[in-house]
């Protein structure tokens, strides 16, 4: 049985740390004898090193080596040793590996020093010689050579649904319009870190910033030829990440590969700049043809999707399933091929795939509705998917019904004009748009071990993350809840790779996880806490089943007669022990693959658009999150409340500028690149609607990391079309282009 | 960082003969920018003089009605003073419009007028600047420019000037005072800045050995009718796409005296004092606003991502005008 009850809103167990400065980043560990380490990186996208003159910065005191692809150490030859657990198919990049450049910004040296300050001025003396060869960086220009790949890394376009192209034709009401973004960083607060501590036995211990310790680890051992008693990994604490996590970065390879050779402690942090030296959200170019019948019906919906990669390894994400999942139509195809350019392969970044797809296919039903005339609400309605087509499945629940009639009544939906271009106050043309959105709800198999001291105090643990999600605060909340504990009395261990086996924290899959497993050992505790019960004389448990007890109030008790009960200290100590420990490996049940189970949500926005200025201000927003059970209300606010501050970056500032002469990013820092301030955001409305679901995981959570943030970029430009009577099929909505489109 | 020797000065000649005898020295105050652009090897200084413990803090009404400004002074005190805030709430508008709240506690009124482009490709040493490095061209110019000028720009350097606090400044016509080796001098704001010319290494008027010390303001204030409206890419800090600074003199809605300048399109705050006189003794309505935002864009030339700034800050001035002369839509 899922637990139905919403979790309570409690602060998180990490907060007075985060808030005191006693939470340490990868960073900040500061072990006896720490060199610095500042990474240098090539200033061409294409060619080779001829050259790298190290000399000058060599004979300043106190700089230790100069690592370049000349005087490296032997690493693995292999591609498989390389690969991470999040790489997509190809050929990882490799550190220092050779002389050949593959993109601009590419790291190419390591200068290792006594002093932060000192390695930085050591690695400004370093000169390089080129051979450059022309480097292609240019997106639109290359779409002609788009190619489709030998793996999709998510999931493959699948065989077309009936007729497209005919029922296209045919249908009364068509739209055809291209959307396209712009490549985008992730920019999480805290730099990407590794501060790698030697020790005298040749073993390593590495504070890593990574969204799950145990990939920095394979990888080290991949790499390194490291045996895994040899490094440990740790991440106690991430400053955010939003998928540039996931893959182990330069920084952590050159940080351990200088450590392993000087035998000693090295740190290396990136700089801003070099934060847009890997990966990040390709760039999209997306064709949507939908075409519907008189009456609103979708007959056609055709998705062709370019999206950008590097030379060498083909990423892909999940842009293509959306139309199918939201909608049904018996008419369909989806296709998606790369782009392959001469920068660094591209990264799951939040929403990886549906952030884009969602919002092209969002904006493409709200012209859609425009020209069948319908409300773009009703229209969405007539069109609600009942079942998810694009793997043939029912969904284990579905409310997102609820999260559009919740929200439209939060936000007064239902006054407004349809008409574009109807509601201004002063300068400001006003708009309401909406769209929806979901994402996949998954459990992956995930360990956890929870262990009961004779004090009373619960030890659980997971090789998990908290990127700022959470993750501490809930593990605690379902470890405290299950075993009917107090949530002082828990205490969650996660960020290091000697704890149970966790997946990557990703895809919004932890809670469903990682919940599951701890929800599971907690049980399992309980158990063996039982059978030590009824070894005690005159137990008041004897012969019980475990389903026919509770654990509640920091007792193991009958549910029918809760006098008839033990304390959880008291069978410890009863039976002699300091301490019970449980493992479990969590497994998703079977019954899953029978159903698509995914979170769903409507977003509700009011734009003010000034248009003699260009300027777009978003005053009111409303996000109605259908989610399954809500763990902690407070910590799921946030969650949602930052997807939806992502949405405005991505749909009015978000943009990283490729410069196609030098084949570099160019707005490299966080004045040129845009996020909201807090300046930016006005009402922000949060509803999480109730859904139960027995199929989704033992918890009936489904994760919300990326729901709050897929459908809000959409619900932007939609709601400034309602405003202006403009179309904007091209992110970011920046001043320039709301001046300079003309189109009424 | 490339190493640098330090030195806290005590007065003001001896910051004057350090500027003079050390090679490559520097002035630090607030160090806001200065520090950025040490970390990314833009600016190597071999010394730097740290005038934070000179006595140029004060804010200070001057024989005659105006304002002395101390270069030291923080812009976030200068913005909240009571008499910058009665008398020249143009400044302090366009103070608060820029950067944030902690770097206006820590930047200083000269260092703001001293602060570099905020151009990308100046900041990276990889690309050519004619600014960061004489004669090695500017990759703006064909590059991504969408923030770069439409006004007086050289086939040199396109980029701007991004202080919202100097636009204001030119258009209340205040002064910048320095001292150099030969004395005290000051310098009319429309003369501080420079255009890029054929040495857009070189940003304002103000000699290498010479120190800010303070800057003076008219005893005209336009504190009943004046604006200063920033258009940019977020609600706050960011630089300026284009700014206006207005200030103007009326009698009922007839204009007697306008003074305008615009931010975020020059190499300089822009005015052009023959339009401004187009408006003297004009009605304060929109098509005489238009008139002079038509003369104060003529000569823009715009590059392949900036030709909306042209179309901003037309708009932008006349939206600018409207609110300081309290016009409705």
């Amino acid at each position: 049985m899922a637990a139905t009850k919403n979790g309570e809103a409690r602060n998180r167990v990490d907060g007075y740390q985060k808030v005191t400065g006693q939470a340490k980043y990868a960073g900040e560990w500061q072990p006896p004898g720490l060199l610095h380490g500042v990474v240098l990186n090539s200033t061409i996208a294409k060619g080779k090193i001829l050259h790298i003159e190290t000399e000058k910065a060599l004979q300043l005191d106190g700089v230790l080596q100069v690592f370049t692809h000349e005087n490296r150490p032997p690493l693995a030859h292999y591609d498989k040793s390389y690969q991470d657990l999040d790489a997509p198919p190809g050929t990882p990049f490799r550190p220092l590996f050779d002389n050949k450049i593959l993109f601009n910004m590419q790291p190419i040296a390591l200068v290792v020093a006594e002093s932060l300050e000192l390695a930085r001025y050591a690695a400004s003396l370093v000169t390089v010689n080129y051979e450059k060869k022309q480097h292609e960086v240019d997106f639109e220009k290359q779409l002609q050579h788009a190619f489709i790949p030998k793996d999709y890394k998510a999931v493959a376009p699948p065989e077309p649904w009936g007729s497209p192209a005919e029922a296209y034709h045919d249908a009364k009401h068509r739209l055809s319009a291209t959307y396209t973004h712009p490549s985008q960083h992730h920019h999480p607060m805290e730099p990407h870190a590794s501060t790698v501590l030697w020790e005298e036995n040749g073993r390593i211990t590495v504070y890593d910033k990574i969204q799950g310790a145990l990939n920095s680890q394979k990888y080290l051992m991949g790499v390194f030829g490291l045996a895994q008693e040899d490094v440990r990994v740790l991440s106690p604490f991430v400053g955010g990440a939003f998928g540039s996590g996931l893959r182990p970065q330069y920084q952590l390879f050159l940080a351990t590969m200088a450590a392993l050779e000087l035998r000693c402690s090295v740190r290396v942090v990136l700089s801003r700049p070099q934060m847009f030296s890997f990966g990040h959200r390709p760039k999209t170019h997306q064709r949507f043809s939908l075409a519907a019948s008189e009456d609103g019906q979708l007959q056609a919906m055709i998705q062709e999707v370019y999206g950008e990669t590097s030379r060498f390894e083909d990423y892909s994400e999940n842009v293509i399933s959306w139309p199918l999942v939201l909608y049904n139509c018996a008419n369909a195809s989806l296709s998606y091929k790369l782009v392959g350019l001469d920068v660094y392969t591209p990264l799951d970044m939040r929403a990886p795939g549906g952030a884009s797809g969602i919002f092209a296919l969002e904006c493409a039903m709200d012209e859609l509705a425009y020209q069948v005339g319908m409300n773009p609400l009703d229209f969405r309605l007539k069109n609600y998917a009942e079942k998810d087509q694009f793997e043939d499945k029912p969904f284990s629940s579905k409310e997102l019904r609820e999260c559009f009639r919740q929200g439209a009544e939060k936000f007064g939906w239902k006054n407004r004009p349809n008409q574009p271009r109807t509601m201004q106050e002063g300068h400001e043309l006003i708009g309401w748009g909406l769209a929806n959105g979901a994402w996949e709800a998954n459990q992956k198999p995930a360990h956890a071990k929870a262990v009961l001291a004779v004090d009373g105090k619960l030890t659980v643990s997971s090789a998990t993350a908290d990127i700022g999600t959470g993750t501490y605060t809930i593990m605690s909340q379902v470890a405290a809840e299950t075993m009917g504990l107090e949530l002082e009395q828990v205490t969650f261990k996660l960020g290091d790779s000697s704890l149970p086996k966790a997946p990557l924290e990703g895809g919004s899959a932890t809670a469903s996880s990682v919940g599951s497993a701890v929800r599971e050992a907690c049980r399992q505790l309980g158990k063996k806490l039982l059978e030590l019960a009824q070894e005690v004389d005159g137990s008041p448990l004897k012969d019980i089943p475990f389903w026919e007890v509770e654990m509640e109030a920091g007792q193991l008790r009958l549910k029918k007669d809760p006098t008839k009960a033990m304390a959880l200290t008291d069978i410890l100590h009863q039976n002699q022990k300091d301490s019970l420990a449980a493992t479990i490996d969590s497994q998703p049940s079977e019954e899953q693959d029978n159903y698509a189970i995914y979170s769903h949500s409507a977003v509700f926005v009011e734009v003010r658009v000034d248009e003699a200025l260009g300027t777009v201000r978003v005053s009111r927003m409303v996000n109605a999150i259908a989610g399954g059970r809500i763990l902690n209300p407070k910590t799921a606010k946030s969650q949602i409340l930052g997807g939806m501050v992502w949405g405005v970056g991505m749909a009015l500032e978000e943009e990283s500028v490729m410069d196609t002469h030098y084949g570099r990013f160019i707005n490299h820092d966080l004045a040129g690149y845009h996020i909201p301030v807090n300046a930016d955001l006005q009402e922000l409305d949060v509803i999480f609607v109730e859904e139960e679901d027995d199929i989704v995981n033992p918890i009936g959570a489904k994760g919300l990391g990326e729901v709050g943030n897929v459908a809000v970029a959409p619900a932007i430009v939609n709601a400034i079309f309602h405003a202006t009577g403009k179309r904007f099929r091209d992110l970011p909505v920046t001043v320039d282009k709301i001046l300079e489109n003309d189109e009424v | 960082m490339k190493p640098f020797s330090y030195q806290k000065v005590m007065g003001i000649t001896e910051a004057v003969s350090d500027l003079k005898e050390k090679n490559q020295s520097y002035i630090i105050a607030g160090g806001t920018n200065l520090l950025d652009l040490m970390k990314v090897h833009v600016m190597q200084p071999q010394h730097l003089i740290d005038i934070n413990g000179l006595k140029l803090h004060d804010i200070s009404e001057r024989d005659g009605g105006g304002l002395h400004l101390g270069a030291l002074a923080s812009n976030a005190q200068t913005a909240y003073h009571p008499l910058v805030e009665g008398r020249y709430p143009l400044l302090s508008q366009a103070i608060l419009a820029g950067a944030s709240a902690q770097l206006r506690n820590k930047a200083t009124n000269g260092g703001n007028l001293l602060q570099r482009t905020r151009c990308s490709y100046f900041y990276d040493n990889s690309t050519s600047c004619n600014k960061r490095e004489p004669e090695s061209g500017c990759a703006a110019l064909h590059g991504y420019n969408r923030d770069h000028a439409i006004l007086g720009h050289s086939e040199h350097c396109i980029a701007t000037h991004p202080s919202d606090m100097a636009v204001a400044l030119a258009a209340l016509e205040a002064r910048v005072v320095a001292t150099g080796p030969d004395g005290a001098r000051s310098i009319p704001m429309a003369d501080f800045h420079r255009l890029p010319s054929n040495n857009p290494q070189v940003d304002s008027n103000l000699e290498a050995e010479e120190l800010i010390t303070g800057i003076q303001l008219p005893p005209e204030g336009f504190a009943e009718h004046y604006a200063y409206l920033k258009v940019r890419d977020r609600a706050s800090y960011s630089f300026a796409l284009v700014s206006v600074a207005v200030g103007l003199r009326m009698e009922g809605n007839t204009i007697l005296k306008a003074r305008v300048a615009l931010g975020g399109v020059a190499h300089k705050p822009w005015r052009v004092p023959g339009a401004e006189e187009l408006l003297e003794g004009k009605e304060a309505d929109r098509e005489n606003f238009k008139v002079l935002s038509e003369a104060y864009l003529t000569g823009s030339e715009a590059f392949k991502h900036n030709k909306f700034k042209i179309k901003l800050a037309k708009q932008t001035l006349v939206r600018a005008l409207m609110q300081a002369s309290n016009l409705k839509l």
